[in-house]
């Protein structure tokens, strides 16, 4: 291959690793957006505060797999928390005061987080070695590698879930149609909370994998901001969408940073992701998996 | 979303304090005795910025209590609106403060307009998420592009001085009353407004977009003109915030986070209400202040700007879950209760 396509198939191959790790995040959104239609916007603080825990527990001396199942634990309080002390009670009302209220819960978490462990920016180590390995001249980092390994891995393990277990049923049946689920007798309540903890659990290992990258810090609330437009691509309710959106918008991404950023004077990642996802649904405007009305409601 | 985000049920007794007489009382209060009584400190730390803060609600409400279009991106529409109030007043000499007001606004209206048009398409939250790309996009050109900011490092920019036909308002009680008279005049445009046929073309949009298409509601113009009309708002408030207020400001100064500052306004004031957005803007600029003072006296010393910072955060957020789930309708509902509680007295019916 000449340089030029080889430098061209690595800025693609990276684009895409990174796109993982957006989906990663955005997969914690969908969980909860599917079955309670709350468009959590704490997924980001739960992102960090997962970091942070882990990250502070293992620099006092605990053993990485204790300090693992600890946070696993935390993570799960703090969902099934939010989901019986915020979301409870507003059942029923309009999603834009469920929306609302989880920018109140993203402050809280955000703010108990640092309150409790401190603002330094914290190393976190996972013992992945970050040595580009290299297939026919293209680089690829290991690290990206490993992380779109376990990002597929989870993947597989929830799609198993929602498809071989029986809770996984009732969560499907309460994403399909919430008022025939508790018609036959699903219990609503005990659903979100699953689900609530499962999204716990997701953010942990988002968050162990962006803490690696980008150091264990508040910036790692912002996320959130990257899994965003792979949402509004791929479809709040769609696992698949997800993955693919953040496979375009991570390509997408790094693409227009490499070819297009020294042109119109760089730093753009902040809002190319949005602009290539609109531009997008423009194109397509039923989205890559979205129902096929026409508008996105 | 396509249920209704608000009923807004008005008990009779309140709306004789916001009728003729209760505004008339309350605008005697703010020209006649603050400028009289009030210290710099609470005209310059506290009122302007409030002023401020309440229109940009105001604005907002407009978009998202009235039209039910979620926006995420009002910082964006007020360091439009300032940036291009600096420019105007920088590059066209001579200019009278208020066409620099003007054309800020304007500015910013246009901006909405762009950044409204994926609203033709998306709702809800996509529309919401959309949004932020006006949002991250006017923070990334105001840092880059350097004729908009006058080539500073940086891009801060420092207000031009306020003065109106030889008389200057730079002193805090002349800012104060520049932003009284721009917030008092933009009150009563919005308030005419929502009760003119474009203001029930918005609320029916809101209510039942299909229903609103089949009685004659043009609905993609309705909902690009709001964008259009609630960016105006908001820039205005931006160049309040920066010529009133603040007077040197820089890009970083309308992040996300005052962006969800202004929609937190909205939501605790209460959606689809006028008064809401002055009452949500007072609570949150009360709220630092109670909290510090609150913090430096239980905890004294001990009390640093850091934690105070994090307590601050974690108070604001339990207290916006607190609002919500007492009151979703806000503050505005609640005063609605009180004064219905302390006046509508059930009366005794005679044996």
């Amino acid at each position: 291959m000449s340089p030029d396509v080889s430098f061209f198939v690595e800025v693609v191959v990276g684009g895409l690793l990174s796109g993982v790790m957006y989906a990663l995040v955005a997969i914690g959104f969908v969980l909860i957006y599917k079955t309670s239609g709350v468009l959590n916007f704490a997924q980001g603080a739960m992102v960090l505060f997962a970091a942070l825990t882990f990250v502070s527990l293992v620099e006092r001396g605990l053993p990485v797999p204790a300090a693992f199942a600890a946070t696993l634990a935390v993570m799960a309080l703090v969902g099934l928390a939010v989901e019986r002390a915020v979301l409870r009670p507003l059942v029923n009302q309009p999603p834009i005061t469920l929306f609302m209220a989880t920018l109140g819960v993203a402050y809280v978490i955000e703010g108990a987080a640092q309150l409790a462990w401190g603002t330094q920016v914290h190393a976190l180590d996972l013992g992945i070695d970050d040595t580009p390995l290299e297939f026919g001249g293209v680089l690829v980092s290991r690290f990206d590698l490993v992380a779109a390994a376990i990002a597929g891995v989870l993947v597989a393990v929830l799609t198993l879930f929602f498809h071989t277990t029986r809770t996984g049923l009732a969560f499907r049946a309460v994403a399909d149609d919430p008022l025939a689920a508790l018609g036959i007798g699903l219990r609503l309540p005990r659903i979100w909370s699953a689900v609530w903890i499962a999204s716990g659990v997701v953010a942990l290992v988002a968050g162990l994998l962006w803490g690696a990258r980008l150091g264990v810090q508040f910036s790692l609330s912002l996320v959130v901001l990257k899994a965003l437009p792979v949402l509004v691509l791929g479809g709040f309710d769609s696992i698949a969408g997800a993955i693919v959106a953040g496979l375009i918008v991570g390509a997408a991404e790094k693409l227009a940073e490499v070819y297009l950023g020294p042109v119109i004077g760089g730093g753009i990642e902040g809002w190319f992701a949005y602009v290539a996802a609109l531009a997008l649904l423009l194109v397509r405007p039923a989205g890559l998996f979205g129902r096929r009305s026409v508008e996105r409601a | 979303m396509n249920t209704p985000m608000t009923a807004l049920p008005h008990p009779a007794r309140f709306r004789r304090l916001s009728g003729p007489a209760g505004i008339g009382l309350l605008l005697a209060l703010a020209y006649g005795l603050v400028p009289l009584v009030a210290g710099d400190y609470l005209l310059e730390a506290i009122l302007t910025p409030f002023l401020a803060l309440a229109l940009a609600g105001l604005g907002l409400n407009l978009l998202v209590g009235y039209a039910g279009l979620l926006s995420l991106g009002s910082a964006a529409f007020m360091a439009v609106g300032a940036y291009a109030a600096f420019n105007l007043s920088l590059r066209v000499p001579g200019l009278p403060l208020p066409a620099a007001f003007l054309g800020g606004g304007l500015a910013a209206a246009a901006a909405g307009l762009v950044a409204g048009l994926p609203a033709l398409r998306l709702r809800g939250f996509y529309l919401a998420v959309s949004t932020l790309a006006a949002q991250f996009f006017v923070a990334w050109a105001l840092n880059r592009i350097g004729w908009l900011s006058n080539d500073s490092p940086s891009g801060v920019i420092g207000a031009p001085r306020l003065v109106l036909a030889g008389w200057s308002f730079e002193d805090a009680r002349g800012r104060y009353a520049v932003s009284l008279v721009v917030v008092s005049l933009l009150t009563f445009a919005a308030w005419r407004l929502v009760r003119s046929p474009t203001g029930r073309d918005l609320v029916a949009i809101r209510d039942q977009e299909t229903a609103a298409r089949i009685v004659g509601v043009r609905v993609a113009r309705t909902k690009l003109l709001a964008f259009a009309l609630s960016s105006f708002v908001v820039g205005v408030a931006g160049v309040l915030w920066a010529f009133a207020y603040l007077r040197t400001v820089e890009p970083a100064g309308f992040n996300l986070d005052r962006s969800f500052q202004i929609l937190f306004i909205v939501i605790i004031g209460g959606l689809g209400t006028l008064r809401g957005a002055f009452l949500g803007a007072g609570f949150i600029v009360v709220l630092p202040l109670v909290l510090s003072r609150l913090g430096a006296a239980l905890l004294g010393d001990g009390f640093d700007s850091g934690t105070l910072e994090m307590v601050q955060r974690i108070v604001l957020g339990a207290l916006i879950v607190a609002v919500l789930i007492r009151e979703p309708a806000g503050l505005s509902a609640l005063l609605d209760r009180l004064f219905t509680r302390l006046f509508d007295r059930p009366r005794r019916v005679p044996a």
